[in-house]
């Protein structure tokens, strides 16, 4: 089996609806991870049926929660709007249509403190499962179901085998990845998901291999640390 | 290593142990926790789907529009006044899953099993059948392991999305969890377990989704009542000794197809159904006007 049974009964959420509140506050949540630093707005766009059925699912206000650092099972879900108002953190939503991705999909552009855009998009699979689509440009299929690795490079030979002989060295096992790129020779992106929990060495390793040019670690969305409790992005 | 109900139960003959052991194990070498670990995060899911079936019992919660603020506790008190049409302990489980309904609805806490929609269903047999029972923790915990490995092996080979097989993919597999669990408790065989879960998905095939103004809340609440009582129907037919016909595995799969079937008004876009009756239509209009069905 490579199916979880705590993906089948659970997760433990705010209702109403697993793909449209729970997966909703999720990818945004990993969203907010993912950008990993301060920003000051995020902009939601909804395609499919998040657009169609979100105001009565508080899709809405979950992915405002998410974007605040909150978990898919923190009751403060429901004052999500109120929540982001005493923050600071500005929101917006909007209806948009993307091609080819899921009925329950978001596009959210994270406006950071200098005052750059950055754009992820991410789908609710079912039963509050989420894949990030893309990242910034990057096709990308991260789950957060397990310790994800995102490793941005140069576009040049060897640095791939660099990167897996950093992992091995630290006796970190692959279980999937994921190399992405927008042309040839130029930039590349590659999601390594890992067994094992990352520690500093290892990131300093990655980091050290020719090429690499940022690496950043992403836990599951269950384990992400609820940011509400300290300081917001904002 | 099991892919199926099929292989599930012939692990589980062959080892000559009940389907939770075979399950037990197989869930700690993926997620690589032991046991005490995985019963105690069972038990974590089994508070919250306590709480989530006795919360609405005494009185109304809030939710959007109000469509089922209320239910709940109308039935509990219909259930302790008298034994009810389809007997008492039918009726109380209606009352625990519209109590998970209502809290659900009301943007409160729960457990999804296999979906937030669905979540009463398997809350209300395992609680319902305590009740009557007096079973231990300790047995309401396999039951809801058997639960999920059954759910877990649909999830697997068909769907648990709404929007990607409507109504019978959330109520239907929680149904088909549920059935599993109730024969376990009442000490029912492991091939009776695996078919009352077939019947459970028989009975709810085709069942479409259709929330009024997109809201988990009708006809959810009433599927989550009735879907919970399917499961007993279904327990009671394979305890009784009845077979499926047809392998379950087969029903499964059925069950995705039909999924695939119907088409995308009958699948969580509140386009169809009971969501696209003129009645349906008035009160999605009247809670979300800038919506525009």
């Amino acid at each position: 089996m490579d199916i979880s049974i705590f993906d089948v009964v659970g997760p433990v959420m705010i209702g109403p609806s697993s793909s449209h509140t729970a997966g909703a506050a999720a990818l945004s949540r990993v969203g907010r991870e993912i950008i990993g630093e301060p920003f000051t707005h995020v902009s939601f766009g909804l395609h499919g049926s998040f657009a169609d059925t979100g105001a009565g699912h508080g899709t809405d206000r979950a992915l405002v929660a998410g974007a605040l650092g909150m978990r898919p099972d923190d009751e403060r879900l429901r004052d999500a709007f109120r929540l982001a108002e005493e923050t600071g953190m500005g929101y917006d939503f909007h209806r948009v249509e993307l091609d080819n991705v899921h009925e329950n999909t978001v596009q959210m552009v994270f406006t950071l403190l200098s005052g750059r855009k950055r754009e992820i998009i991410g789908s609710s699979i079912g039963g509050a499962r989420i894949v990030i689509t893309r990242i910034d440009g990057y096709e990308t299929a991260l789950t957060a179901q397990t310790n994800t690795i995102m490793i941005e490079h140069h576009d040049v030979p060897g640095v791939v085998s660099g990167i897996t002989r950093a992992l091995a060295f630290n006796g970190i096992n692959i279980a999937g990845m994921q190399l992405a790129r927008k042309s040839r020779g130029d930039m590349a992106f590659t999601i390594i998901e890992v067994d094992q929990n990352i520690d500093d060495m290892t990131l300093h390793d990655i980091d050290w291999v020719n090429g690499v040019k940022r690496v950043q670690v992403i836990g599951t969305v269950e384990s992400l640390a609820d940011a509400m409790e300290g300081l917001l992005y904002v | 290593m099991y892919k199926d109900l099929t292989s599930l139960l012939a692990e589980a003959t062959e080892a000559k142990q009940p389907l939770w052991r075979i399950i037990a194990e197989e869930e700690m070498r993926l997620s690589e926790i032991k046991e005490h670990e995985l019963l105690m995060r069972l038990d974590t899911r089994l508070s919250v789907m306590e709480q989530s079936a006795m919360r609405a019992l005494e009185s109304p919660l809030e939710t959007v529009g109000g469509l089922i603020s209320g239910v709940a506790s109308r039935h509990a008190r219909y259930a302790n006044d008298r034994k009810g049409l389809a007997g008492g302990l039918a009726n109380r489980v209606m009352a625990f899953a519209l109590s998970c309904s209502e809290v659900n609805a009301s943007m409160g806490c729960i457990c999804a099993a296999p979906t937030a929609g669905a979540c009463g269903i398997l809350p209300a047999v395992l609680f319902g059948l305590r009740e009557e029972y007096d079973l231990s923790r300790g047995e309401l915990q396999l039951a809801l392991l058997t639960a999920s490995g059954v759910g877990a092996v649909i999830t697997r080979n068909a769907t648990v999305s709404g929007a990607e097989g409507g109504c019978q993919a959330e109520c239907g597999v929680a149904a088909a969890m549920a059935a599993s669990a109730a024969v376990f408790l009442v000490n029912g065989t492991n091939e009776a377990c695996i078919h009352a879960a077939a019947f459970a998905l028989m009975n709810a095939m085709g069942l479409v989704c259709d929330p009024i103004a997109g809201l988990v809340q009708v006809p959810c609440a009433q599927r989550n009542a009735s879907q919970a009582v399917n499961a007993l129907v279904s327990a009671d037919l394979a305890l009784a000794g009845m077979r499926s016909v047809i392998p379950p595995d087969e029903v499964v799969e059925a069950m995705l197809k039909v999924g695939h079937l119907l088409p995308d008004a009958l699948k969580e876009t509140a386009q169809g159904g009971i969501a696209a009756t003129p009645t349906g239509r008035r009160i999605a209009k009247e809670l979300f006007p800038e919506q525009g069905q």
